[in-house]
């Protein structure tokens, strides 16, 4: 984890509200925690902040501190503490790469490379038209389909570094490539067919 | 090899429907409330004559920790607590659950929560997995949808509810106590223990944190029976368990299979072998990548379960196999999860803090051999003064790796550093 | 009560201990960096940890594990000392190599410690951490790559303070503490000085200033306030270069608050250090004989009925005694120790102390502050009132300002209406009261303060008397430290005699002669510009610019006096430095006037003074303890206005002549008053 930083006041937008259709996003998050506790949705309503202006904002931390009786500084230390929220301007498009070791023992390297040549920005960059940032992460979590790619939401499995400028090739052109594995393969199954639940039946 | 018909985890690959229809055709839900009057102590026994051990990483007796959940409370509620926070380098099972089949969790929930006496599960699901809480979100209001939760779930006469609190990036949200400071909404720093959470977890209220795949494997064992369980695997390792398969093999995959399977037959049935074929194989990590690698000869014969990776040193920890052969830099492989440590640590206690930035650093220079021989010892010591001296396990699951890595890869580390100087004296 | 053994000695602790608390009572020293008794247990340092069996095969932190029964605990056994030795060696990696100038030296925990457990050399030979230092306000230094990260401050502010501004952000080693770039808004922060283990927070007025072990250390009591908190003076070549608390339980635990600790620079600024006299209309440099013979010659003739002598707000008991013997002596009836013309009752004790101790709110279940905002009147004793609302649910109910008093309190309402609707039980906090074990009520001296003030002290009497059992639930909070001594010393008007308000328009119109301040600055100066002034005081304030004769006298560093805090209790300052130039101590000045004026008081040192006072009024005599008062008849029923209750003190930092001369405190208004502080995150 890099030093934590908070985007210049220049650019920080002066005010920050929910849009109605995230407020009511807002509202049901709120209401899965008893009574008093509000403060657990903290974390989703920075979330939601961030999938509504692009990332987490000055006044949205104001706001969301004002709106769980929080203290603005504990909201901070939670923004901070957590790598999927990010606090400066950065791309539109967030494409991460795994480099951890399972990730790295299939050739994250590459995978790495192809982003950054492609993109021509390293790790914790933006490109020049705010339209992609890189970004390097931890263990995703999908291991048995490293190396993975995430880009926003969503999880490319099995890539190397051709398959990696193939998905990039792909947002530059305003596409979304269809996640998960690159490869042919049925999510975590093993590649050429799963070698378990062959006699159990099929349900549809 | 396990049985299919003793899988439980029969859509791990999600080839079927992941939702209700779905997971009703697969036997979920089936006369739940059968179950959940079962009643308390017959449940939390039931669960301990299983011999189900927490499928998280310490590998706990799950009958025994549900045991410890307190009936007077003194008004306050009880909650169930899942850790779907997966993060542990290697693991990627609970994924498969929870995107694949969902309704083993939310069931399980269900039946966990009425065997402790809670009234609501809180499932923190680790950020990144934005598809996967999708689906559990799905899943919990089909489930609510069809009066299978809420108030008398499932028609047992429970009350009961599921949230899904999603993460934010932070492996350390996977320590129990970590967890619940997170889900009530701070930083993820473990809490000191005693308290434990049987007594005061998440709002100071009596918690049970399971892990994903313990409770959604507590309705199939409990509808087949508790002595079927208990009679795959072997004493005190019983049951089936999911498998990842990572790294240097032919075919990495998700797997469930019997516990104390041969590590060797786990790679080369499931995972294609090791790539190059088994005398290629280097090391493995075998149980996520806090638990100390084996060389290949341990690899050779060690049976997948906790006592006998115990036995050998390491763990079964989250089953989680990440294979590296010959090609391996393996000293790089271990440098990188040192910077994994020292990135996640939560920053709290001085050992690990301070400790896995020097272990890190240190790491770097073995990589290219820019160290002196002492300096392993040194580094090794290092490992030692932050082992066992924090809060929570973190500072001895970035311990490990290092030390497994020089207790048998040693000469390794001694031939790079005299690989450094020796054309360091050339040049 | 848990009987276990440390290094074999057995002791028992009381329920609830810890096992350091255990090992301290055995007498075995566990160090520690980021536990502090009055913080909540973190647990994060690791440096106390201990072996302790029965329990895990590794050493437990033993300031957050409970002692129990039949435990054994080994402070110096091989894994003990081993652990302690790593965790050092940990926090020392990156920990700078800069003790030569840290202002920390010689009084540093991190320091001290590595002594015990530190190797003489290190292992580390990586790159070591630096940190951008961190804005936390005028008064907190930073040098953030010293930080070992205890989060003793940050625990300060959110638990003591009750301001949560300063926290830990990110994570791991690159984990830092920050207010934000934000100045620290508690009149409490610079207790973060003191927790701070080592250089990382100290501060800034004190910035290289000196080492410890250069000072003079003289233990004294803060006249800031009205609390009395327990000081430490430490000067140098007759200069006070720092101002620290001191442990006193029963007032400021040991706590204090920053204008209290920061204002010390004004000591140094717009001093009287030489007496003057009006001649042809403009201030001159005179001699003390010149001086005396001034002041005493108009007195005599001057008809006494047309001299008035008011007190100011740090004036000490000695002073106040001798000034009015000599009043007494001239048949002067008019004077006054309520600068602020505050309605109190002087004849009944019970009704202008805090009857059950600052301490007592703890043990209070309810608390109804009337026309006070204790947060900037008595801020150590707000945070007391915070611990309680914290610890014991203490309700509290203001009838006055709505202001932030970090705590949750119910606002009632404004003024007298509410206290009218309190007192007839028709309010709501009256069934609070009502269903309270151990109600207190407090009047503050914005209630009293006003024209109705006395009919509101009776208000407030009675809702006492009806819901707290009269003198055990009653209490008074003053902002001025010399009040309630002078108010025991009689320090009123007498027969006939005129108050504050008489004496200043009496001086306006012309009926009043001359008027004596002692150390008086509250006042409007503008009342007095046809009198004649004495003014005896220590800073050219607004006491000062009326005068027509400057009797330069002594600050509470630079004399041994009494002073009575709120609570009643008479405590002792003393001397730390000698008063600038020809300054005098206060009690010597009055002496000396009344030698010429041919009518010496009855004692030439100090301690005669202080024999004869102790006679006078007993209790002045028992330093240090709580007398008793008897519960009795104060206030004058009547009608009240509708006019709010408003706290006196506008503003924290400036409330007297010191704090009005210090740079400091000047920079604390700049940079935490402005009206800046309303828009947020603008700045950073």
């Amino acid at each position: 984890m890099s030093h934590f930083r908070i985007a210049d006041d220049a650019d920080q937008p002066k005010t920050f509200a929910f849009t109605p259709d995230y407020q009511a996003r807002v509202d049901r998050e709120i209401a899965k925690y008893p009574e008093g506790k509000q403060q657990s949705a903290v974390m989703a309503l920075l979330d939601l902040s961030q999938r509504q202006h692009g990332w987490v904002t000055r006044a949205a931390v104001a706001h969301i501190a004002d709106m769980l009786g929080m203290a603005e500084i504990r909201v901070w230390e939670v923004v901070s503490f957590y790598t999927m929220y990010r606090t400066t301007p950065g791309g539109r498009i967030n494409v991460h790469v795994c480099t951890t070791t399972p990730c790295w023992l299939r050739g994250s390297d590459a995978v790495t490379a192809a982003c950054k040549s492609k993109l021509g920005i390293g790790f914790g960059e933006s490109t020049e038209d705010g339209q992609f940032a890189l970004h390097e992460v931890e263990c995703l979590g999908a291991c048995v389909n490293a190396p993975i790619l995430q880009v926003d939401d969503d999880y490319y499995e099995d890539v190397d570094g051709p398959a990696t400028e193939a998905i990039l090739d792909a947002l530059l052109r305003g596409e979304t490539p269809t996640p998960g594995p690159q490869v042919e393969r049925q999510t975590s199954a093993p590649v050429g067919g799963a070698t378990t639940l062959q006699s159990v039946g099929g349900d549809d | 090899m396990l049985r299919d018909e003793d899988r439980i985890f029969t859509n791990l690959y999600g080839h079927h429907d992941w939702k209700l229809a779905g997971a009703r055709k697969r036997g979920d839900w089936d006369n739940t409330a059968a179950l959940v009057q079962l009643g308390r102590e017959e449940l939390v026994n039931r669960m301990k004559a299983s011999g189900l051990r927490g499928r998280g990483g310490a590998g706990f007796p799950t009958g025994l920790k549900w045991s410890f959940m307190p009936k007077e409370t003194g008004g306050r509620p009880s909650y169930l607590v899942v850790n779907a926070d997966e993060g542990e380098p290697g693991t990627c099972k609970d994924r498969d659950i929870m995107r694949h089949d969902p309704h083993k969790l939310v069931e399980g929930c269900l039946i966990a929560g009425s065997a402790i006496g809670a009234v609501a599960a809180y499932i923190y699901i680790r950020g990144e997995f934005y598809r996967e809480a999708q689906h559990l979100q799905v899943a919990i209001d089909e489930a609510y949808e069809a009066g299978l939760l809420g108030k008398n779930a499932a028609n047992s006469g429970y009350d009961f509810d599921v949230y899904v609190h999603r993460g934010a990036g932070a492996y350390l949200c996977g320590e129990e106590t970590a967890l619940i400071e997170s889900l009530e909404g701070k930083k993820g720093q473990p809490r000191l223990k005693p308290p434990f959470p049987a007594g005061a977890g998440l709002y100071g209220c009596p918690s049970t944190v399971n892990n994903v795949e313990s409770i959604a494997v507590a309705p199939t064992i409990l509808r087949r029976g508790a002595e079927w369980f208990a009679g795959l695997g072997r004493e005190n390792n019983t049951g089936t368990k999911l498998f990842c398969i990572s790294g240097h093999v032919n075919n990495p995959c998700n797997v469930e299979e019997e516990m104390g399977i041969p590590l060797r037959e786990l790679i080369d049935k499931h995972a294609g072998g090791v790539r190059g074929g088994w005398d290629n194989l280097l090391a493995v990590i075998p149980g996520g990548s806090s638990t100390p690698v084996l060389p290949k000869d341990v690899c050779d014969d060690i049976l997948m379960d906790f006592d006998s990776l115990r036995g050998v040193g390491s763990g079964l920890g989250t089953a989680a196999v990440i294979v590296m052969d010959k090609s391996t830099d393996i000293i790089k492989a271990f440098a990188r999860l040192a910077h994994f440590y020292k990135h996640e640590s939560c920053g709290q206690c001085t050992p690990c803090r301070e400790g896995f930035g020097w272990v890190e650093r240190v790491m770097d220079r073995m990589v290219i051999g820019n160290a002196r021989v002492e300096e392993i010892d040194m580094l090794f010591e290092v490992t030692k003064e932050i082992e066992g001296h924090t809060i929570c396990a973190h500072g001895d699951g970035g311990s490990w790796p290092i030390q497994g890595l020089i207790r048998h890869f040693r000469p390794v580390m001694e031939e790079r550093i005299a690989a450094y100087h020796a054309k360091a004296a050339a040049a | 009560m848990p009987k276990l053994t440390v290094d074999g000695i057995e002791v028992e602790v009381p329920p609830g201990s810890t096992v350091l608390q255990a090992c301290e009572a055995a007498g075995k020293e566990i160090p520690r960096f980021c536990y502090h008794q009055r913080l909540s247990i973190a647990g994060n340092c690791r440096m106390c940890l201990v072996e302790v069996k029965p329990g895990p095969p590794k050493p437990q932190a033993s300031c957050a594990l409970p002692a129990a029964d039949n435990q054994e605990v080994f402070t110096d056994s091989p894994m003990t000392v081993k652990a302690r030795k790593g965790v050092m060696e940990m926090l020392l990696i990156n920990h700078p190599l800069d003790c030569p100038i840290c202002d920390q030296g010689g009084e540093c925990d991190l320091q001290d410690q590595a002594l015990h457990y530190g190797a003489d050399t290190s292992r580390y030979a990586e790159v070591k951490r630096a940190v951008q230092d961190k804005y936390m306000g005028p008064l907190i230094k930073t040098i953030m790559t010293r930080c070992i990260h205890c989060t003793r401050c940050v625990r300060f502010v959110d638990e003591v303070a009750g301001v949560p501004t300063i926290g830990a952000l990110g994570r791991s080693g690159d984990m830092e503490i920050t207010s934000l770039e934000q100045a620290v808004a508690s009149e409490l922060s610079g207790n973060v000085i003191d927790l701070c283990p080592v250089g990382a927070l100290t501060s800034k007025p004190y910035a290289f200033n000196a080492r410890p072990w250069e000072l003079t250390k003289t233990e004294s009591v803060d006249v800031h306030d009205a609390m009395g908190s327990a000081i430490r003076v430490d000067s140098r070549s007759g200069e006070v270069l720092r101002v620290l608390p001191r442990l006193n339980e029963d007032v400021n635990e040991e706590w204090l608050g920053d204008k209290s600790r920061f204002a010390m620079d004004g000591l140094k600024r717009q001093r009287l250090d030489r007496p003057y006299v009006r001649k042809e209309g403009k201030l001159q440099a005179a001699s003390w004989p010149e001086a005396l013979q001034t002041v005493a010659a108009k007195l005599k003739a001057t008809d006494a009925a047309k001299i008035g002598a008011i007190v100011g707000d740090m004036a000490d008991c000695e002073s106040v005694f001798a000034l009015k013997g000599v009043l007494d002596g001239l048949g002067v009836t008019s004077m006054d120790c309520r600068q602020d013309g505050a309605a109190i009752d002087p004849s009944c004790r019970a009704g202008y102390i805090l009857n059950t101790g600052l301490a007592g709110v703890e043990d209070a279940d309810a608390l109804l502050l009337i026309g006070t905002n204790p947060r900037v009147e008595a801020p150590v004793w707000n945070a007391r009132i915070r611990k309680s609302w914290l610890e014991n649910g203490l309700k509290v109910g203001v009838i006055g300002e709505n202001a932030d008093l970090t705590y949750p309190a119910t606002y009632l309402g404004a003024g007298p209406q509410t206290l009218n609707e309190v007192a007839n039980g028709s309010h709501d906090f009256a069934k609070v009261l009502e269903g309270a074990e151990r109600p207190l009520i407090v009047v503050g001296q914005g209630a009293l303060s006003r024209v109705d003030g006395a009919a509101v002290l009776a208000a407030a009497r009675v809702i006492a008397e009806k819901y707290a059992g009269g003198r055990d639930g009653f209490g008074m909070l003053h902002t001025a430290a010399a009040r309630v001594g002078a108010l025991d010393l009689g320090f009123v008007p007498g027969e006939d005699g005129r108050d504050t308000a008489g004496i200043l328009d009496g001086a306006a119109s012309g009926e009043m002669e001359v008027v004596f301040l002692l150390g008086a600055d509250e006042i409007d100066p503008a009342k007095l510009t046809n009198a004649f002034v004495v003014y005896q005081g220590h800073h050219g304030d607004r006491g000062a610019h009326a005068a027509d004769v400057i009797l330069p006298a002594a600050a509470y560093t630079e004399k041994d006096a009494t002073y009575v805090n709120t609570e009643g209790r008479a405590q002792r300052a003393y001397r730390a430095i000698f008063p600038p130039g020809e300054a005098r101590e206060d009690w010597a000045i009055v002496r000396a006037l009344s030698g010429a004026l041919g009518a010496p008081l009855p004692f030439d040192t100090l301690e005669a003074l202080r024999t004869a006072m102790g006679e006078a009024v007993p209790y002045l005599d028992a330093v240090g303890a709580l007398a008793e008062a008897e519960w009795g008849d104060f206030g004058t029923a009547g009608d009240m206005a509708d006019t709010p209750f408003a706290s006196p003190v506008r503003n924290y930092y400036h409330t007297n002549a010191i704090a009005r001369a210090s740079e400091t405190m000047a920079r604390c208004i700049e940079e935490l008053l402005p009206p800046a502080t309303e828009a947020t995150g603008t700045d950073g």
